[in-house]
Order: C-alpha cells, then sequence, then structure tokens
C-alpha cells in the first residue's frame, strides 16, 4: 500500500487482441485508482471491457500498454514466476462457474492455495476448517463439489480466495450463475470480507451485488465512462 | 496436494485410465519380450557351452562343429598332441553318425554319438552307467519310447543300408546300459551313445580313427585365447573355436533375431509413449480451465507440469509392471513354440529372463512415461490464463 491509502493504481491501459486479422481494443486507455479496504464493482455491458479490466488487475493477463501498480509495485513487468507468486500471495479470485477442482473435497480445495504457499498439512487443514465456517459450511468441508448446491460452491470457492490472506480479492461475475437466494448470501458474504478489511472488486451484471458496493465504476467499449461512490 | 490431484485425476476417469494401463501392459510385455529375445539365446548359447567345462572346440578345417559331415583325420595323434600341451587337462573326441536302430518290429534311425566315457561332455547319464564296452550303448528316451526299449534290452543297429547287398552295413548287436540326457540334442531327437572305437569302426574304413570334433578342457588359470590360437596354428587339420569365439559366430547368424527384437521391441515402445502422449493430452485438454485456475490462484506451472508427468509415469509404470507379468506368460509360451525348432538344442532359450532385462524395460518405459506427458503438460501450463478462462466460459 501507498502512503495516501492507494493499493491499486492503474495507468493508460489498453489491452488489444488480434482476431481473425483484425484487432480488438478490450481496453481502451483505462486509468483507476483503488484505495485499501474498498468495495469496488464494475460494471457494463458485456464486451465492454470489464473482465480484461480484472483480468489486467489481478495479473493474470498483461496490458499492451500502461502500467498497474499494486501495493506500490508495479506488476505489469513481472515474469510468469513473479507473476504467480504475486497472484497466490497478494490476490484471491472468485470466478462466476466457481471453477473448484472437482476431485477434491471442500477442505481439500481451500486448502490447495496454502499448499502451494508451503504451510504445513496440520495448519492449512485448520485454517481450511476456520474459512469453511466463516462462509457457513463447517459441516461440508468432506464434501466434494458436485455435492454442493451452487451457492454453496461459490462459497467454497470464496473460502478458497481468502486462503493466503489477500489484500485483494477479485470477482468476476459471482452471483452470475446463482440464483437470487444464494447470490443474496454470497453478497452477503461479499460485504463481510470487506468489512472485515479485504479490499474487493468484483465485475457484476448483478444489479443488487454492483448496489452492494461502495463504488460503482461504469465501462462501456473499453473506456470508464462514469463512477459512483456511496 | 499435487500428489493428491494427480492421483484423483488418474481416479476420475477409471476406465479411460485402465485402458490405458492394459494397453501399456501390452506395449509393455511385447518390449521385454524382446528384450529377452535380444539376448536370450546368447546367454543360454554362452550357458550351455560352458556347461560341460570345455572352453574349445576342434571342428575340421574351416567348419564349425558339426556344421557339415566333414570330419578330422588322424585322431589318435591330434590328441596325443593335444594332451602333451602343459596347458590342457582333457580331450575329449565325439564322433557323429546316423544310425539304424531295430528292434523287435519297430526300425528307426537315430543320431549317434561316439565318445570316450571318461571324458565325454555330451551327455548326463539319468539311470544305470556310460557304455564302456564294445556292445553298449547309452540311449535316450526318444529312441527308448521309439523302439519300447528299457535298460537291459538289446538293439540292432546298423551304419548304412547297401541297396546293391540289399542289407544293412555296420551291423552290430547291442545291450542298453544307460538311459541318458543328450545335452546338445533338439528335443525329441531320437540319439544313443556308444564307445567311440565302436561306432568308428562300424562306419568303416572312411571313418577310422577320425572323429567330428574334438572338446578341449584347460587347466585353471590357463589363457583360453593363447591355447585357441597356438592350436589353431599348430594343427592344420583343425580350426579352434573358443566359447567366446563360438558365441560370436552364432551371434554374427542369429543377427537377424536381434535386429527383429530391436525393431519389434522400439515399436512397442513407440506405441507406448504414443498411447500416454495421447491419453495425457485428452486428459489435459479436458482440463485446460481448471489447469487456467489453478494457475490464476498461484500454482506454479512446473507444480502443474509436475501433476501432469505423474500421471503419465504413473500410467506407464503401471502398464509396466502388469506387462512384466504379461511378458514372462507370452515369454513361456513363445519359448515352448521355438523350442520345437528343427536342430536347436533343447536347452537352448529364446526368451531367458535376467532380472536387468526387467528393469532395462522398466527404466526405458518410465522414461517413456515421463517424455510422454512433457509436450501435453508444458502446453498445458503455458496457455494464456485469461484467455483459456474465456475460452472456457464461451464454450
Amino acid at each position: 500500500m501507498t502512503e495516501n491509502g492507494v493499493l491499486i493504481s492503474a495507468r493508460d491501459l489498453t489491452r488489444d487482441y488480434a482476431m481473425s486479422g483484425s484487432v480488438v481494443h478490450a481496453i481502451r486507455g483505462v486509468s483507476l485508482d483503488v484505495r485499501a479496504g474498498e468495495y469496488l464493482a464494475i460494471v457494463g455491458p458485456s464486451g465492454c471491457g470489464k473482465s480484461t479490466l480484472l483480468n489486467l488487475l489481478g495479473a493474470i493477463d498483461a496490458p499492451s500498454s500502461g502500467i498497474v501498480m499494486v501495493g506500490g509495485k508495479n506488476i505489469t513487468g513481472l515474469s510468469d514466476r513473479e507473476a504467480t507468486l504475486f497472484r497466490l500471495r497478494t490476490i484471491g479470485f472468485v470466478f462466476q462457474r466457481f471453477y473448484l477442482m472437482p476431485v477434491l473435497t471442500a477442505t481439500e480445495n481451500v486448502e490447495l492455495p496454502m499448499s502451494e504457499a508451503g504451510l504445513e498439512k496440520v495448519a492449512r487443514r485448520q485454517r481450511a476448517r476456520e474459512l469453511l465456517a466463516y462462509v457457513g459450511l463447517a459441516e461440508r468441508g468432506r464434501h466434494r463439489p458436485t455435492e454442493l448446491s451452487g451457492g454453496e460452491q461459490q462459497r467454497v470457492a470464496i473460502a478458497r480466495a481468502l486462503a493466503n490472506r489477500p489484500a485483494l480479492l477479485l470477482a468476476d461475475e459471482p452471483t452470475g450463475e446463482l440464483d437470487a437466494h444464494t447470490g443474496a448470501e454470497v453478497i452477503g458474504l461479499f460485504d463481510r470480507v470487506n468489512r472485515d478489511g479485504t479490499t474487493l472488486i468484483v465485475v457484476t451484471h448483478d444489479e443488487d451485488l454492483a448496489r452492494a458496493a461502495r463504488r460503482v465504476v461504469h465501462m462501456r467499449d473499453g473506456v470508464i465512462v462514469d463512477e459512483q461512490h456511496r | 496436494m499435487i500428489l493428491s490431484l494427480a492421483r484423483a485425476s488418474l481416479v476420475r476417469h477409471r476406465t479411460r485410465t485402465l485402458l490405458a494401463v492394459i494397453g501399456v501392459a501390452i506395449s509393455a510385455a511385447m518390449l521385454l519380450d524382446m528384450v529377452m529375445l535380444a539376448s536370450g539365446m546368447r546367454v543360454s548359447f554362452r550357458s550351455l557351452l560352458l556347461s560341460q567345462g570345455f572352453q574349445i572346440r576342434l571342428a575340421p578345417r574351416g567348419t564349425l562343429p558339426f556344421d557339415t559331415d566333414a570330419t578330422i583325420p588322424g585322431a589318435s595323434s591330434i590328441i596325443a598332441r593335444l594332451e602333451a600341451r602343459a596347458d590342457v587337462l582333457a580331450v575329449s573326441p565325439v564322433l557323429g553318425a546316423q544310425l539304424h536302430v531295430e528292434r523287435g518290429g519297430a526300425s528307426v534311425s537315430a543320431a549317434a554319438l561316439g565318445t570316450l566315457a571318461a571324458v565325454q561332455g555330451d551327455y548326463k547319464v539319468l539311470t544305470g552307467r556310460a557304455p564302456t564296452g564294445d556292445g553298449e550303448a547309452a540311449v535316450n528316451d526318444a529312441l527308448l519310447a521309439a523302439v519300447g526299449a528299457r535298460i537291459g534290452d538289446t538293439l540292432r543297429v546298423a551304419a548304412g543300408f547297401d541297396p546293391q547287398l540289399r542289407g544293412y552295413t555296420g551291423q552290430r548287436t547291442i545291450r542298453i546300459v544307460g538311459r541318458v540326457h543328450f545335452t546338445y540334442l533338439a528335443a525329441g531327437e531320437r540319439a544313443l551313445a556308444l564307445p567311440l572305437a565302436v561306432l568308428q569302426a562300424m562306419e568303416g574304413p572312411s571313418q577310422a580313427d577320425r572323429v567330428s570334433l574334438m572338446m578341449v578342457r584347460l587347466r585353471d588359470g590357463a589363457a583360453v585365447e593363447a591355447a585357441r590360437q597356438a592350436i589353431d596354428r599348430e594343427i592344420p587339420e583343425v580350426s579352434a573355436i573358443s566359447t567366446a569365439s563360438a558365441i560370436e559366430q552364432v551371434e554374427q547368424r542369429l543377427s537377424y533375431f536381434r535386429q527383429l527384437a530391436f525393431i519389434l521391441g522400439t515399436v512397442s515402445l513407440a506405441v507406448g509413449f504414443l498411447l500416454v502422449t495421447t491419453l495425457v493430452t485428452v486428459s489435459v485438454n479436458e482440463r485446460l480451465g481448471e489447469i487456467a485456475v489453478l494457475r490464476a490462484i498461484g500454482v506454479r506451472r512446473i507444480r502443474i507440469v509436475e501433476q501432469i508427468l505423474i500421471e503419465g509415469t504413473v500410467i506407464m509404470l503401471g502398464g509396466a509392471v502388469a506387462g512384466l507379468g504379461l511378458g514372462l506368460l507370452t515369454a513361456r509360451y513363445l519359448n515352448s513354440i521355438l523350442a520345437a525348432f528343427p536342430g536347436l538344442p533343447e536347452a537352448i532359450d529364446f526368451f531367458l529372463f535376467q532380472p536387468r532385462d526387467a528393469w532395462v524395460a522398466l527404466g526405458l518405459l518410465a522414461a517413456c512415461g515421463i517424455l510422454a506427458g512433457v509436450y501435453p503438460a508444458w502446453h498445458g501450463a503455458s496457455r494464456p490464463i485469461a484467455g483459456t478462462l474465456r475460452e472456457e466460459a464461451v464454450a
């Protein structure tokens, strides 16, 4: 984090894709600051570049130009190894389709990032149990993803994202596959995660989820066109 | 955790994994058989040659032992010269011939070996004793069965048939004094052993003082190659062949076996390699989304590669272990077929199992299992994370 409390600082980001012989400009000169502890929603029509921006902020994609600073560190020039380590330690990801490992139990899924970070088995098992309890799934740790409902799977995914105590949680359409009731549960959980100190950026079409955020950024055609603070 | 993921990925598609293991097992069995075939004949032939303790064999000049009907003249003089050498412990002369054997109504032909019982290395007495007297013979089971005889019975034997006189030549009546097993004869071949002088006499003046082969046993510590060279140089009637050179000559003649084994072994290895590569590639392509997520949450590329390599190696090794048993069974079966090959000694094994062969086959398969997973593993782990997730979402 920088002195003025800014966790993320993106400047003049562009992201172009070559597609069928032409170039698609997914992001066109986006600049964005996110303060530590913020709860930010990025909204806009499909194809406006929301997810691409999220991927750039999370170092799972690299911009065509511009820079992204996270905690004062430029993450646009990182090697694959450095970017992987950065994601492991600093970022938590939540995806629309949960993407839990189907062959692992809920507890093992939550343990996965901790195992990669080198945490001892006893310690990571203990933390996984705590996280599953935190997301309301204390009794479901032994179940595999196929034995869980969509809402439960997403809560396991959130627990997995929080495993290594990331400074930043990035969620791409986290309620996109959920019904209204389970979507509301996830929204409530995100609110709690943010209140407990984790900076949260969600990309969403879900008005309820966007409404829960303290700041909403509107995108259209690869640029930020509006911003609201609550 | 990576091990758990690898295990779970294999278990997730049990049937596919099982079929792959079976495929690799068949490939491994063939590879093991080919490795065994490549060295089996050489090792068993060497062991056969050394089993009687004779290091040098003397055949008529320019021939291999029993390769032609040629015989060595002046045998007793050569034996005396050999026995006079300080490095020679014993000389065993052998005359080979084909005899007519009659008993009752049965009349068969049989291989006959004329030897000196005290130094012979061609047969082992199973019951009774070796023939030493003028009217004695030792007979193998195949001949006993063919003429319905047993120890103590008498046989009429003849060295040839004269069509002008319409009668047998070199006829004798002999008594069976022993039941023997001939070391160098093919399975099922009818044979009898006679004293050398008896067989020489039966064969007539043309074989007087002649032998087909002499086997020389050297004293402990004697230099085999030096002795072979000296004998070869000093006795112009013979070609001296050491066990090593005999093996070399046999190897030259059987080199097509090794080439065949090498080609088929390579093919089976390639089949196993392609099988595992295909399976791992399919498995990786099915899990591109999962792999991208693992990468997104901070799992290093090398860990993904490790996981996929473990899967390939487990399939290959699982198949290899199963293939070991299968290979031994098929080798035994094939050996029983090839053992009936005409003219080959019964003791020759085409497929001879040696632990080294199993390790070689296992090592090759393990290396292939690892290599087979390298490309799909690296390809899967190196795909762009964001692009892969986007494609997965669209799919």
